[in-house]
């Protein structure tokens, strides 16, 4: 309780504090917004790694990305071996207007084609635009920011690690190698 | 010749400064309100920080139109923003804002003329909220009769306290008679007057008869375009004439502190610029009193406190006899 008023002065307080400190409205048209890296503002299609395998429109729960494919025929890579089929994307669209943003497409993407951009301002004034073709998505992969760096403690990636060992690998076969070498050319001195 | 030249000139500058003081004190509501509640304010109109967003909102009411409606008392209900507004203008005449002559008409009986004239800015309220033919205007315009007559009394006491103190009822007479162990001698009078005044004005945390989640907007709620303005206007009017009038009668006008009078006028108008910031300040802190609530604090808080200045007032005017 305290003094009678004391609840009426700190009211005038917290007004004039509030005052004097800076005011917490966004002037978005004039400055653009600092979004976080993972900012799920669109979904930019990386085309040269997709492969058709569907994956990403059977897991859509909205069922809003459409996928257009065929196949050609590779001839063999060395004579005399077997001619290989490759799928070609003719199509991939994302309806924006059925997208809820899940990332469920992102997630399963087993060839790291789809990618989230914080880019958000595709807004259109007829909701049939706001499917968006491969080269538009295409367009959005530019705006697509560079992975956050590690946490200095964090585990080593896992690419990284299985390159090192391979490279370690390799340096103690070649040092081994070579000190197989130095050993017969020794013996070779000695007799 | 110089005689009229000299009362056209001062009713410019009286006209003037009716005309801009109030919109300063909006706009400067419009950013401190922003502020106080994180906020920026308007930022557009007139490019620099929306210094000009009363011009646009006045070109805005300009343009609305004008509407009467079938129920209304047609004549009562066009003249009631005229009759709120007006007072205001009469008043600042009389509120001197520097030694000598610096007044727009010096009236012998000042604070009689500036209470009586200021009781009368009520009425258009009262008017408006008779003439709308509508509910919520009536209710607001019979809690603006309430609050009139609860508020009034107070305020009243409170200036007859420095009269009593100064032995004039001159407004430049009180001024003159100042100094400073005025302002602890009379602070409750001054806060007194300060309080009601504001409850006149109808001004938050007293504007229960405009209160908008309630009765819509009391007796302005048929109101649209410039008359609508013209009540608003009056509002921000009634702010500048309070709180010029508290200076004058409480805060010694034109004396600076420490005996720096020298920047005469300027001190004025710098003491009535703090207190419309209070005003302001005071809005956006506290919630709206209820009406009940509203007429407490009237009756059994300010009126005895009113009273006990006077009585302090006299006392230490005997004593020092």
């Amino acid at each position: 309780m305290g003094l009678p008023g004391s609840g009426l002065a700190k009211g005038l307080a917290v007004t004039l504090r509030t005052m004097t400190r800076r005011a917490h409205t966004a002037q978005y048209p004039d400055v653009q917004p600092e979004l976080p890296p993972r900012t799920r503002g669109v979904i930019g299609l990386f085309e040269e790694n997709c492969t058709v395998c569907m994956l990403c429109a059977r897991e859509c729960p909205d069922w809003c990305i459409y996928i257009d494919s065929h196949k050609e025929t590779v001839p063999p890579a060395a004579p005399g071996g077997r001619e290989r089929s490759r799928n070609v994307l003719d199509r991939f669209a994302i309806d924006f207007s059925l997208c809820m943003y899940c990332g469920i497409c992102i997630e399963v993407c087993p060839f790291d084609a789809l990618f989230w951009s914080p880019e958000f301002e595709y807004a259109e004034t007829d909701i049939q635009d706001l499917v968006h073709e491969r080269d538009k998505l295409r367009e959005w992969m530019w705006t697509v920011p560079e992975p956050p760096a590690l946490d200095p403690a964090a585990e080593e990636p896992k690419e990284v690690a299985a390159a090192r060992k391979t490279a370690e690998k390799l340096a103690a076969q070649a040092e081994q190698e070579k000190q197989e070498q130095q050993e017969q050319q020794e013996k070779e001195g000695d007799a | 010749m110089s005689d009229t030249l000299d009362v056209v000139l001062r009713l410019l500058a009286v006209f003037v400064a009716f005309l801009v003081l109030p919109l300063v004190v909006g706009q400067t509501e419009h950013k401190v309100m922003a502020h106080m509640q994180g906020r920026l304010g308007p930022m557009y109109a007139g490019g620099f920080h929306g210094w000009a967003q009363l011009v646009a909102d006045g070109v805005k009411f300009a343009q609305k139109e004008d509407v009467v409606p079938a129920g209304a008392d047609r004549r009562i209900f066009q003249m009631a923003p005229a009759v709120a507004l007006l007072p205001y203008l009469l008043v600042l005449l009389a509120i001197p804002v520097g030694p000598g002559n610096a007044v727009g008409q010096t009236v012998d009986a000042g604070i009689f003329f500036v209470l009586a004239v200021m009781g009368v800015g009520v009425l258009g309220s009262l008017m408006a909220g008779w003439a709308s033919a509508n509910k919520f205007s009536l209710l607001g315009g019979i809690r603006t009769a309430g609050q009139l007559i609860a508020y009034e009394l107070p305020m009243l006491l409170a200036a007859a306290s420095v009269a009593m103190a100064a032995g004039t009822v001159s407004l430049p007479g009180i001024v003159d008679a100042f100094h400073w162990w005025w302002v602890p001698w009379q602070i409750v009078g001054a806060v007194v007057f300060f309080v009601a005044g504001l409850a006149e004005l109808q001004r938050p945390p007293f504007d229960m008869p405009v209160a908008d989640s309630e009765i819509i907007f009391g007796a302005y709620t048929e109101y649209t375009g410039l008359r609508f303005a013209l009540f608003l206007l009056s509002e921000y009017a009634g702010i500048v004439v309070l709180c010029g009038l508290t200076t004058v009668l409480f805060l010694g006008g034109w004396h600076g502190p420490f005996g720096a009078d020298g920047m005469g006028w300027l001190w004025t108008l710098l003491k009535t610029a703090v207190l419309a910031f209070v005003v302001i300040w005071l809005r956006v802190t506290y919630p709206r009193l209820r009406e009940d609530q509203l007429q407490k604090l009237a009756w059994t808080v300010l009126i005895p406190l009113a009273l006990a200045q006077i009585a302090l007032t006299g006392v230490v005017k005997v004593v020092t006899q």
